[in-house]
């Protein structure tokens, strides 16, 4: 047993939801407990669909436990047939039917329904929804997916993108666009809008995008072996991705290269001079391993960030984000455990967080500005507009997105040029951050404080702030404190200083200068 | 301004043929009832005994409720925990304690059973006895079942309450027990007007926090604010506590009602009972028409959810002139629900339980002016051009008596003025 508060990823029949619910005449059938359907608002609110997610729920009750669970199955198996009359359908079980081992696989095969029936076999007590989505998708495609002629023209799959993916509908946009400029149609996009008779048809591809490793790697890896269709290893977000990306498919058809450049934004906003404050910000990174490692390269090569930490909740990633993270200098957090994540944030005390919904909260909390690069993610961040994150549009997007957390240049100028004008003083805050401003108070003397505030970690309780020292570090704008402080603490620690005045704080800022 | 309430109908719906069909439900599990219940009892943590989707269900239903330090948690059974079943107990105890060690701010801790947990028969009940003695005093551990195979949503909150009644001290107090988790401006309101009808000695449950004195005994008497305690009352009548029925406190008329069995109980003058809710009385009954200007003559349609569809559907039939087409609800307890029922005029199909895909042939066949349902049917039925009220808003919102009566009305009203609003189609 293992004690959790918040997850980062559902159990794996979700991840089967999140196939079912992207294709279209496709219908699951879900062995499970009443209750179980409240997965079906993620997609009707979160994701805000005008449909219900086309899955049957055998809704078994206390009852029923014993011997009618069976044909509870077999009686929903049936009547969702003939009212959906899918052509396809994918039947299993969730968390509490796996338990009570009524095997819906076998038991729909021996219905002899009119139309293929796909069984799913999904370890609720081992993995988790990244799994479910990729093995569902594998076992469709395996079961659909037969050699096929191929088409005469250059032509893609793009496989991958799920319901309830974080930019998935934007990112396909992008990436079709990316394709057909280097004169590659696109064969079938699947799961996303594909039908189980597209499925059929991907074989006519040369070859496929794989847009998620996280959702489509095992049927990429399937299609590579079974029907001799290569794929791309590079996920194009980010300007130097999605040039070694457009490469890559170069190199894959024979092709000429080519990406059209001109609405690229990234590399001059990045340049231009009022982004110069954003060298060296120190940045956290958590999110899926994709997610993350395209962010780590962005933030480092293309936004002049200093990456301090990154990880992945999903153990999938493990080991190509160990490898990052080496490449990084930085140690690889792999946990899904939200409160491991908000130690590490802690501890590293990062001037930004990259993450998912739950790193938005830890950095609410923390007072950390923070940007969304990776599901999970809340109702806000499946937008009306158009916002990839893939191709050119993605990097523009991704640039706007991370920079609007951050104190604006020149208003960052502001608050250390004029931080004792009353107008700027420390409790004013940025003008983006919604607080209300409070008005200045009046400077007491205060008595040398003890640094055994709760901001201040136990192992430096002896050590002690003199009055003058406490007095200069307010001065110091109140965004960077934190840091200074903790720094100043760490110096004087290692150096055995028990009292701080403002020659140890100004020591410890000359040695942390970079 | 006249005050009196309307005659009741010359026959109910109390012995109305109930249209039961079993099939696919649209519901949550009473797991959910831990999102408000957690708010209310402010020294309770409930532990979650389950499995990777129990979570992610509190999760999405918790939505933007994301604390630094929340009141609830899922021990997530692993595959270690399933292969034998001696050291689930130990696993548990571990978990329990290191939970405790964080949090010394907790007084009640709650195991609660989920569809895994009762399916493999984890003795939840023997965990939680083992675990008072070890904890004792300081931190009560009780048990009660959330799963979806036992609860439906709110019953969640009953099967809670239920847990609790049996371990409460016993007195011979002549008191009044209002049994239900009602938001604290509302339990206050309530309060205020029991005090100024000279009934002293009120007591609340659950109470918000555990050191309360809440006693029970042959004495006590108590009413419910929620329909959905079934279970609760059967729990209360094991420890000689007596049920006051009535209709439930929605609307003017609910809370007239509600208050006046109430005042029966005690002996109070009804004339008294007059002069205190009558200003009161005359506000709802105000705001309550101007949300209804909206509502009159529209039909109303109840999908299955929370036990509170028969009180509200009473509600809306009767204070804002609506029509009922279907009233469901997942379960229909008449000795509860019966003097809602005697009030809702003949006509609408009752329904309890459901078999979602034909319950929505219904609601398409008689295309409602508005739908009361589930977040997994409503953005489907919009797109349909079904105006819809999500369910699970009512309770969470302050919904019961006088004051809280117009916002009631406003929550049904405001789906369809803003259809009506909205002109989104080309101009031409």
């Amino acid at each position: 047993m293992k004690l959790s508060v918040w997850t980062y990823e559902g159990p794996p029949h979700v991840g089967a939801m999140r196939v079912a619910t992207a294709m279209t005449g496709l219908h699951y059938v879900l062995h499970a407990p009443q209750g179980d359907t409240y997965a079906d608002l993620l997609f009707t609110m979160i994701e805000r669909r005008n449909h219900r997610p086309p899955v049957t729920y055998t809704t078994f009750q206390a009852r029923d436990l014993g011997s009618d669970t069976a044909n509870l199955f077999k009686t929903a198996c049936q009547s969702a047939y003939d009212r959906f009359q899918p052509q396809a359908m994918i039947v299993g079980a969730s968390c509490t039917a796996e338990l009570i081992q009524d095997d819906p696989g076998g038991m729909a095969e021996l219905m002899g329904l009119p139309c293929p029936v796909i069984p799913l076999e999904l370890p609720s007590y081992q993995r988790k929804e990244n799994y479910g989505a990729d093995e569902t998708f594998f076992q469709i495609c395996r079961a659909l997916a037969r050699p096929v002629e191929k088409t005469a023209h250059v032509t893609a799959n793009l496989i991958g993108p799920t319901a309830l993916g974080f930019r998935h509908r934007d990112d396909i946009t992008e990436v079709t666009a990316l394709l057909e400029e280097m004169g590659i149609s696109v064969n079938v996009t699947a799961p996303y809008g594909a039908s189980p008779t597209d499925i059929t048809r991907l074989g006519a591809a040369h070859l496929n995008i794989l847009m998620y490793p996280e959702t489509g790697e095992a049927a990429c890896r399937w299609m590579e072996r079974e029907l001799g269709l290569p794929f791309t290893k590079t996920v194009p977000i980010g300007v130097g991705a999605t040039r070694d990306f457009v490469a890559e498919v170069a190199k894959l058809t024979g092709v000429e290269p080519k990406l059209e450049e001109s609405r690229l934004r990234l590399p001059w906003y990045s340049s231009s001079v009022d982004s110069t404050y954003l060298t060296g910000k120190r940045v956290f990174i958590f999110g899926d391993g994709t997610h993350v490692a395209t962010a780590a390269r962005i933030a480092r090569d293309e936004m002049g960030f200093e990456v301090v930490g990154l990880g992945c909740y999903n153990r999938e990633m493990a080991r190509p984000i160990r490898a990052l993270a080496k490449e990084y200098d930085v140690e690889a957090l792999i946990s899904d455990d939200y409160l491991d994540v908000e130690q590490r944030i802690e501890e590293l005390a990062p001037e930004m967080i990259l993450g998912t919904q739950m790193e938005r909260h830890i950095g609410k909390r923390l007072g950390i500005p923070c940007a969304v690069i990776s599901a999970p993610v809340h109702v806000q961040d499946f937008p009306a507009r158009y916002s990839p994150q893939m191709g050119i549009e993605g990097a523009n997007v991704i640039f706007d997105t991370w920079v609007h957390p951050l104190v604006m240049g020149l208003e960052e100028h502001l608050l250390h040029m004029f931080r004792e004008d009353f107008e700027f003083h420390d409790d004013a805050g940025a003008s983006h951050h919604g607080h209300k401003a409070k008005a200045r108070q009046a400077e007491s003397i205060e008595e040398p404080v003890a640094a055994n505030d709760p901001a201040v970690p136990a192992e430096t309780a002896e050590i002690i702030w003199l009055a003058d020292a406490e007095r200069e570090l307010k001065k110091i704008p109140f965004f960077v404190r934190g840091k200074a402080r903790r720094n100043t603490e760490l110096f004087a620690a290692e150096r055995g200083v028990q009292q701080i005045g403002i020659d140890t704080l100004y020591e410890a800022k000359a040695h942390y200068a970079r | 301004m006249s005050l009196d309430l309307p005659r009741p109908p010359a026959t109910g719906c109390r012995d109305t043929p109930v249209l039961k069909q079993r099939g696919q439900h649209e519901v949550f599990c009473g797991l959910t009832g831990i999102i408000w219940l957690h708010r209310k009892m402010q020294d309770a943590f409930f532990l979650v005994v389950g499995s990777r989707t129990c979570a992610h269900l509190l999760q999405s239903a918790a939505g933007v409720m994301i604390f630094a330090e929340p009141r609830f948690g899922t021990a997530i059974l692993e595959e270690t925990d399933l292969a034998g079943l001696a050291d689930a107990q130990e696993e548990l105890e571990r978990e329990v304690a290191r939970l405790l060690e964080r949090r010394k701010d907790i007084r009640q801790l709650f195991l609660v059973g989920s569809c895994p947990s009762e399916v493999i028969k984890l003795d939840l009940a023997r965990a939680a006895e083992k675990l008072t003695e070890q904890y004792a005093p300081h931190v009560r551990v009780l048990n009660y079942s959330g799963s979806g195979i036992e609860t439906t949503f709110t019953e969640g909150e009953d099967a809670c309450l239920a847990s609790m009644i049996p371990v409460l001290p016993e007195t011979d107090e002549r008191q009044l027990l209002l049994v239900g988790a009602l938001p604290d401006v509302v339990e206050d309101q309530a309060l205020d007007l029991l005090a100024k009808m000279g009934i002293e000695n009120v007591k609340v449950l659950p109470a918000r926090r555990a050191d309360d004195d809440l006693a029970i005994g042959p004495n006590t008497v108590f009413a419910l604010t929620q329909p959905f305690l079934g279970g609760s009352l059967a729990a209360l009548g094991k420890r000689g506590a007596r049920h006051i029925p009535a209709p439930f406190p929605f609307g003017e008329e609910g809370t007239t009602a509600w208050l006046r069995a109430v005042a029966q109980e005690f002996g109070v003058d009804l004339t008294l009972v007059d002069t205190v809710t009558h200003a009161p009385r005359a506000r709802a009954k105000k705001a309550v028409a101007q949300a209804a200007e909206h509502l009159r003559g529209k039909s109303v349609f109840f999908f299955p959810d929370s036990q509170m569809e028969i009180p509200l559907a009473r509600f809306l039939t009767r204070e804002c002139g609506m029509t009922a087409v279907e009233v469901s609800a997942p379960f229909i307890h008449k000795g509860v629900v019966g003097p809602d029922l005697d009030l809702l005029e003949e006509g609408p199909t009752i329904a309890e339980g459901q078999d979602v895909d034909l319950q929505l042939d219904r609601c398409r066949a008689a295309r409602p002016d508005l739908t009361i349902c589930g977040l997994g049917l409503a953005n489907p039925l919009e797109s349909e051009g079904l105006a819809t009220k999500w369910a699970i808003e009512l309770v969470f919102t302050p919904v019961h008596f006088y004051e809280q009566a117009g916002d009631l009305a406003g929550l049904f009203s405001r789906p369809i003025k803003r259809r009506e609003a909205l002109r989104l189609e080309a101009a031409e």
